[in-house]
């Protein structure tokens, strides 16, 4: 059951959307956002979808993987939508009750399940296309200008890794645990919300005591391996721009460029 | 023969949880261990072997005397990484060893911490995988490796640090006798081919069999150090410290006493057998 937990899915591939540098499809991925939020009509979400579509179409991600994991969103998608349907200005269309529904109303939702749905879909398209190591050295490279204003960079990207690394083997210690307390006889299916809550704790406690002893392990671990936090660090990898990653910040430019044009006409 | 490892009249003690009673681990030991030697170190649970081992690479000090490695003393803050370097140390639990989600990036973790350029980070990597007999599973994720194999990653994951000496804490505590066998097979491998100095920390007896040689500890002293055919042949004084011999040597050892002359010095079952192949033949 616990092993289904997954964390930011990722498809590895061999296409150009999965060879872009990290670096490129985070700035990409905020270049994306901003265009998003500046579309106004139909013409400006037509353009981020296709856009959206193309690069769904390069990677080579089913369409069926992408609306499958909208699926959860669903309710949320649903529910902005309704309330955006009554808050509507001017003249109703309908009426019943205290509610009541205008054009602008329509429009309106219209336009958030539109917003939503690419909002979501395109950064899904990050975490699909890049593993979670490329994700953590493209941000650790991303704002290492920051390092020098003392912000810990280095140790904030080496905490992302080695929770990634161990959320694996976290859950299997927890379905671990759960097997050993339901032999002991403890229910962990039946009562109401809190009941259930509270048969949680006796896994929680030995999880967390469990965790604290590997950090102190793993920090001995990697004292022996010589590390001193990042000063001086080098990579097995060294990340490096290619000139697809020059084409894909080009065609982000572009995409910012059409859609301030698009919000000029009110489009 | 050069000396790796020099521990002079090593005293180390630790505040207890139960009211801050002091304990003593360490009153006086001393300890010499050449270069390219294997070395058990064997005792039972307690009796400050651990501690030990964790004064070879200065994860702990000396609270008195001192321990010198490849002739740097490890009191010496500014050789720490150089010492860290010299003398590599492989844990019992090979996931709380592991950093990265993937098996080459773990191994390349101890290079990028020492600065080395990315091709040389490359190469060692390579080596190291090669060494273990990993080099396969490079891009695989740790938790989809057997405990044997990640152990193996962990050993190869201080080998990219090119170390002159490996300390191996109990590797084999967690795994079963497949990843046992694997582990030190890789480990006498190591030994014998490239000439590394190996501490091996087990309270396993047929492991410390296959050493050249074995130090017995009990509370903190050395009971017994030599050849394991010198050290097993003690029964009685490894027996009185809570230390059993390999079952091969326990065999011998009662033959003999029921009055069967027969050498006692066979170590794995395939000498033991031999050895009492040849007996029955002679009789």
């Amino acid at each position: 059951m616990l092993k289904d937990v997954t964390l930011g899915q990722f498809f590895p591939g061999q296409t150009p959307i999965h060879k872009l540098d990290p670096r490129t499809k985070l700035v990409l991925v905020i270049v994306y956002i901003v265009a998003l939020f500046l579309a106004k009509w139909f013409v400006s979400y037509a353009v981020i979808a296709a856009f959206l579509a193309l690069v769904i179409a390069m990677s080579r991600i089913r369409l069926k993987v992408v609306l499958k994991n909208l699926k959860p969103l669903l309710f949320i998608i649903i529910l902005t939508a309704l309330l955006n349907l009554f808050y509507g200005q001017g003249e109703p269309i309908a009426q019943f009750w205290i509610f009541k529904i205008t054009r602008s109303g329509i429009q309106n939702a219209i336009f958030m399940v539109l917003r939503i749905s690419l909002l979501v879909a395109g950064t899904f398209m990050l975490t699909y296309t890049t593993s979670p190591i490329a994700l953590t050295d493209g941000l650790e490279s991303l704002l290492s200008p920051l390092k020098k204003l003392h912000a810990p960079v280095h140790e904030l990207s080496m905490m992302m890794s080695i929770a990634l690394r161990f959320i694996p083997t976290l859950i299997e210690e927890t379905d671990k645990i759960m097997s050993a307390q339901k032999a002991r006889g403890a229910d962990f299916e039946s009562g109401n919300l809190i009941s259930r809550a509270k048969a949680l704790v006796p896994i929680l406690v030995p999880l967390f005591i469990s965790a604290f002893r590997r950090a102190d392990e793993l920090a001995t671990a990697m004292e022996c391996r010589c590390y001193h936090g990042g000063e001086g660090r080098t990579k097995l990898s060294e990340l490096h721009y290619q000139s697809r990653d020059y084409l894909a910040y080009l065609s982000g430019a572009a995409l910012l460029a059409v859609m301030i044009v698009l919000r000029q006409f009110g489009l | 023969m050069t000396t790796a490892i020099q521990v002079n009249d090593l005293h180390y003690t630790y505040e207890g949880q139960d009211g801050g009673k002091t304990h003593i681990v360490f009153d006086g030991l001393n300890l010499s261990i050449e270069q390219g030697s294997f070395v058990a170190v064997l005792g039972h649970n307690g009796c400050g072997k651990s501690t030990l081992a964790k004064h070879f690479n200065a994860i702990l000090l000396p609270a008195g005397g001192s321990v010198t490695v490849y002739g740097m003393d490890t009191k010496d803050e500014e050789k720490l990484l150089a010492i860290r370097q010299h003398v590599g140390m492989v844990f019992q639990n090979p996931d709380n060893q592991i950093v990265s989600n993937v098996v080459e990036e773990d191994v390349a973790f101890a290079p990028e911490n020492l600065g080395v350029a990315s091709p040389e980070i490359r190469r060692r990597v390579d080596d190291a995988l090669k060494a273990v007999g990993m080099y396969d599973y490079r891009t695989y994720a740790p938790q989809l490796l057997s405990g044997g194999q990640k152990q193996r990653v962990a050993i190869a994951g201080v080998l990219a640090m090119r170390p002159q000496c490996v300390v191996l804490d109990e590797p084999t505590a967690m795994l079963d006798p497949q990843g046992r066998r694997e582990v030190l097979d890789t480990v006498e491998r190591l030994n014998r081919e490239t000439g590394m100095t190996v501490i091996l920390i087990t309270h396993h007896m047929d492991e410390a069999a296959r050493a050249d040689r074995v130090i017995a500890m009990s509370e903190g002293r050395i009971v017994a150090d030599g050849t394991p055919q010198a050290v097993f042949a003690q029964e009685p004084l490894l027996r009185s410290v809570g230390l059993d011999v390999p079952q091969t040597e326990q065999l011998l050892l009662e033959l003999k006493r029921r009055g069967v002359d027969i050498p006692t010095d066979a170590l794995t079952p395939e000498a033991c057998a031999q050895l009492l192949r040849q007996r029955i033949a002679q009789s």
